[in-house]
């Protein structure tokens, strides 16, 4: 039985190994693969150039860097509300009942693949959008309202658990002062978990510039800087999704420079993500 | 205990898996053009054929080209010539294709002239008023750099104009007729073989893209498909090929709007 046990261990162990093993090596390749390029036309002219043309060698990400700003900071201007106000009714208001509905039902938002997502926004909002606002319909808002519904899940959950790992004595101490309960909730609880649904939205922000294939479908794909709201956009990772399949020699190593610049942002997403749980917790 | 005896398990998967593909057949990889027109075929082969299997895969030409290179397709297909660097692979036009300059139905334009299709391409010509329609900003539909039939359309077309940057870009011939079918204002360009009823394909400064005008090379926007070997083909994959450019397969190509080649024309 020991020895049995000792063999069962090992072998998790180097399980749980091998899947850091993947992770190390996925980024040892993006940089082996994309920073040659980056060095050789220049991180400036990469970051900031305006022109994505491989077919000339202009390699410009600085419109798509912008796209994949302007599409997340959509998504949470709809995500960060309709997140919260759940997370709140969730927490303090909703009879158990309803809880028991509503959440499984949140985590299916996650559960559905983001093709859906995509096909339903092109099927359903893209025309909407060019019927009533104007534009080819497929734009930065249609991309930023599905993200906004896809990233719910995530703020949802993770500020539902902060709320939840508050002390009580918090919420019976305002209480006890005379505080009505929403100016409990308002003033002392989402305060008090602040840094918990901050960490929940950055998460969101990182699933939502992550997300490529409903973006594929509802972008539209452009490579120029957007002008407003309605305008068609390419984020970094439709770039690479969408280009890939074709792409060979330098415009290949420009895909890959364009994921390690992906890849930066959203390691500096998840660590400021970590560090403001962490400082929850401490 | 149940993890011990899955390991074996899992680690025999990729080992069947392997066999089965070295038992069946061959691997067509390459354009997404030449994708549809090549599964019909298989098909239609493998039928003929119980025993042979093929695989017809998509990635576009360049991905084609470069999985024969390396030998992980046996056949690879290409929507555009071979480039100078490609010259080494052995080459076989299986059939021409058009490429369409597609609107939306509900757009009353029926006729564009090369240098009319070239400026609105180009972003020189931003709204329909300019060409006789009621004024509404003109939707530009492309293909992604690299894909075939944006090659060939910048050859036939472009010159050395540039495609706008503004212009939308989808990564297929089917999400281009998709865009295009759901709006009245878009303009497109895809394989003549995959128009159908939900857009309108234009004539060119007066001649509508049919089989006989192709033939006749009034309609000049015509590409070649190719099926691309690396070095004589042989075994299944000239089996194949032979069928491929028999007149059985050839008019079943016709039937699905090419225009068949009857004499192959290699290198």
């Amino acid at each position: 039985m020991e020895i049995r046990e000792k063999v069962i261990e090992k072998l998790l162990l180097l399980i749980a190994f091998s899947s850091i093993a993947v992770l190390a090596l996925i980024t040892f390749f993006i940089f082996e693969q994309g920073l040659p390029l980056i060095w050789k036309i220049g991180p400036k002219a990469f970051i900031l150039g305006q022109k994505w043309i491989p077919s000339k060698g202009l390699f410009g990400i600085f419109p798509m860097i912008v796209s994949s700003f302007l599409v997340t900071i959509g998504a949470l201007a709809l995500g960060i509300p309709l997140g919260l106000a759940c997370t709140i009714f969730l927490c303090e208001w909703s009879p158990p009942a309803v809880g028991t509905v509503l959440r499984p039902a949140i985590q299916l938002l996650a559960a559905i693949p983001s093709v859906i997502y995509g096909f339903w926004g092109l099927i359903v909002l893209v025309p909407l959008v060019r019927n009533y606002l104007g534009g080819p319909g497929l734009s930065i808002l249609s991309g930023s309202v599905i993200l906004g519904f896809m990233i719910l899940p995530t703020i949802i959950s993770i500020s539902e658990d902060s709320l939840k790992a508050l002390p009580p004595t918090y919420k019976a101490g305002a209480l006890a002062m005379g505080a009505t309960h929403w100016q409990t909730i308002w003033r002392v609880m989402i305060p008090a978990a602040r840094s918990g649904i901050v960490a929940s939205i950055i998460l969101g922000m990182g699933r939502a510039i992550g997300e490529t294939m409903a973006m594929i479908m509802i972008l539209g794909n452009a490579v120029k800087m957007p002008s407003s709201f309605l305008d068609s956009a390419r984020t970094l990772t439709t770039n690479i999704g969408i280009e890939m399949g074709y792409a060979s020699g330098a415009h290949r190593e420009a895909l890959f420079a364009t994921g390690v610049i992906l890849f930066v942002i959203i390691m500096l997403l998840n660590s400021l993500a970590i560090f403001l749980s962490r400082r929850r917790s401490s | 205990m149940l993890l011990l005896w899955l390991l074996p398990l899992l680690l025999a998967i990729p080992l069947v898996s392997g066999c089965q593909r070295e038992r069946a057949g061959i691997t067509v990889a390459g354009s997404t053009s030449v994708e549809p027109f090549a599964e019909l075929l298989a098909e239609e082969y493998m039928s003929r054929h119980p025993h042979s299997h093929i695989y017809v895969q998509g990635g576009g030409s360049t991905a084609g080209i470069e999985a024969v290179r390396t030998r992980a397709a046996n056949i690879g297909t290409s929507s555009r010539s071979l480039l100078p660097d490609e010259k080494d692979l052995y080459a076989i036009t299986i059939a021409k294709d058009a490429i369409a300059i597609i609107v939306n139905p509900k757009n009353p334009i029926r006729d564009l002239s090369l240098d009319h299709v070239r400026q609105v391409f180009s972003g020189k010509i931003k709204d329909w008023g300019e060409l006789g329609d009621p004024p509404h900003p003109i939707v530009l539909v492309s293909r992604e750099e690299g894909s075939g039939t944006r090659e060939s359309f910048q050859k036939f077309v472009m010159g050395q104009e540039e495609i706008s940057l503004e212009s939308l870009v989808q990564d297929s011939n089917g999400a281009i007729r998709q865009v295009v079918s759901n709006d009245p204002y878009a303009i497109g360009y895809i394989s003549l073989g995959l128009v159908n009823e939900q857009v309108k394909a234009l004539k060119i400064s007066g001649v509508e893209p049919t089989v006989t005008n192709i033939e006749r090379n009034k309609y000049t926007l015509v590409r070649p498909f190719l099926f691309v070997f690396n070095g004589e083909p042989e075994g299944e994959a000239k089996s194949f090929l032979e069928f491929v450019l028999s007149p059985a397969a050839q008019a079943l190509l016709s039937k699905e709007g090419l225009v068949s080649v009857l004499k192959p024309s290699g290198r």
